[in-house]
């Protein structure tokens, strides 16, 4: 119940209203509870609503960490 | 054991491909995941032969449960790892008696009962909401507390209860629909709150001397609210190792291998591994609105019964849109199903494999107990990857 989907806004409708576009879907959601939300941010929704918005700087400096590390193990 | 700790096979038929080409969100990466995923069996090994006995940590959250048996994660780690499920699943921690109210407040002449899909089939002492519907309750699935509210707002001849069930994730949501009904001034819409907090029930658990942990695998989705440090009192009370973990491949064995090292340097804290979705303090935004509606409240849980400040009730400021408020109910008293272990199953005290009802009398067609109905149930997710596993196998050391 927890689950929450990682979504890219496409569209500000309004001020509480984004569309966002996950897994090729479209899905309009409400922005009330996170702030200074943009155009293109990547946000976790949760039961029609953003929760957070990812922080896509540290999703990478995450993914560059384990592909330095893991690089030179073989699979 | 035979096992090959360099030999990640699993991973590359369990993993499904991810849709996310993006790479700001591709944590599904396969060749990634495998090699971590060869390194943490390294490591698990070692402590196994050092230790003798499997390592053993507890995934608190019912979408970790799920994430960890899809993933092949689980299974793939089984000789050296023992992992348990904790009280993570609204619906299973739910005490029998809401149920029963749920179940009552539906058969109230002119309510309409909205609610998440998963509290349908949730067996009360008597019936289950999905039986209330066919026999002509007004019963509807949403998913948002959002179209509740809508649904309020389009027939005010009606009484629209929201069924408030979820943990810290959840809870804003919700706040968030009472103040659009309280700013509308929509008073035939109401909140029936069954809402849970993880840090208490955690602390509980931890104080119980039957349950021996070497870590703990914190909620991502509930730490996205309340933030990390929320958290701290795991390794700064108790000693004990823990990790703010996301969901998707990479996340899973990443939390995995700080637990891993964390015990190996008998250095607990309790780490993010997370953070890509979770800040230190959570989101405060959310939080604030939580509390402009909710206050802490003691509560009643399925096998632990009523623990101090764990669940969330509407203030008395707010009784207008209080379910139980609105709808007093005096009810006969309550009964869990005969044989039911879910109690003991989302303390880990128990595997779904010991209960006598499991995939013989329980299952997700005929569930007998809520472990079994919710998609993130312990036992539903036991029954729909986990069966080749006996619990003699699974609880050895
Ligand atoms: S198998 Fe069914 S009856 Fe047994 S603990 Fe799980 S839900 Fe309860």
């Amino acid at each position: 119940m927890c689950l929450a989907i990682p979504a890219k806004v496409v569209d500000i409708l309004n001020d509480t209203i984004v569309e966002v576009e996950t897994f090729g879907n479209r899905a309009q959601v409400n922005t009330s509870l996170v702030e200074g939300l943009k155009q293109n941010d990547y946000v976790l929704v949760h039961a029609g609503f953003a929760i957070e918005i990812l922080d896509v700087q540290a999703a990478s400096e995450s993914l560059a960490l384990w592909r330095e590390i893991y690089a030179a193990q073989p699979n | 054991m035979p096992h090959n700790p360099t030999n990640p096979g699993l991973l590359s038929t369990s993993f499904p491909p991810s849709a996310w080409t993006d790479s700001p969100l591709s944590f599904e990466d396969l060749s990634l995941s495998k090699a971590m995923l060869a390194e943490v069996k390294d490591r698990l090994a070692q402590w196994h032969q050092r230790n003798n006995r499997k390592l053993t940590l507890m995934e608190v959250c019912g979408t970790h449960t799920v994430a960890l048996s899809k993933s092949g994660i689980r299974d793939a780690l089984r000789p050296w790892l023992d992992l348990r499920s904790g009280p993570g699943c609204p619906v299973c921690v739910t005490d029998q008696e809401d149920i029963d109210r749920m179940l009552a407040l539906a058969a109230l002449p002119d309510v309409t009962v909205t609610t998440f899909g998963d509290m349908m089939r949730v067996p009360g002492t008597r019936g289950n909401l999905a039986r209330a519907k066919a026999a002509g309750a007004d019963i509807r699935i949403v998913y948002s507390p959002l179209e509740a509210v809508a649904i309020a707002t389009g027939e005010p001849q009606r009484e629209v209860i929201f069924m408030g069930i979820g943990f810290e994730t959840t809870v804003p949501t919700v706040a968030s629909s009472i103040q659009q009904a309280v700013e509308k001034g929509l008073r035939n819409f109401s909140v029936f709150s069954v809402h849970k907090l993880a840090a208490p029930v955690i602390r509980q658990l931890l104080q119980d001397p039957e349950l021996s942990l070497d870590g703990l695998i914190l909620p991502g989705h509930v730490a996205a609210i309340t933030g990390r440090r929320h958290f701290a009192f795991i390794a700064e009370a108790f000693s004990l190792p823990a990790a703010v973990t996301g969901f998707a491949a990479l996340d899973l064995l990443a939390g995995i291998r700080d637990l891993v090292r964390q015990v190996r340097d008998q250095h607990p804290q309790v780490s993010n591994c997370y953070s890509r979705v979770v800040r230190e303090d959570g989101n405060a935004k959310a939080w604030a609105l939580v509390e402009t509606f909710f206050e802490p409240g003691r509560v009643k849980w399925r096998g632990l019964n009523e623990l101090p400040a764990s669940g969330l009730v509407l203030r008395p400021e707010y009784a207008a849109w209080d379910a139980r408020q609105r709808f007093p109910l005096d009810l006969p008293p309550s009964q869990p199903p005969m044989g039911c272990l879910c109690g003991e199953v989302l303390k880990g005290k128990a595997l779904p494999f010991d209960c006598r009802h499991f995939a013989a009398s329980c299952t997700p067609v005929h569930p007998v107990g809520p472990c079994m109905v919710s998609g993130e149930g312990t036992c539903a997710t036991y029954y729909k990857y986990e069966r080749r596993e006996n619990s003699a196998h699974a609880l050895s050391h």
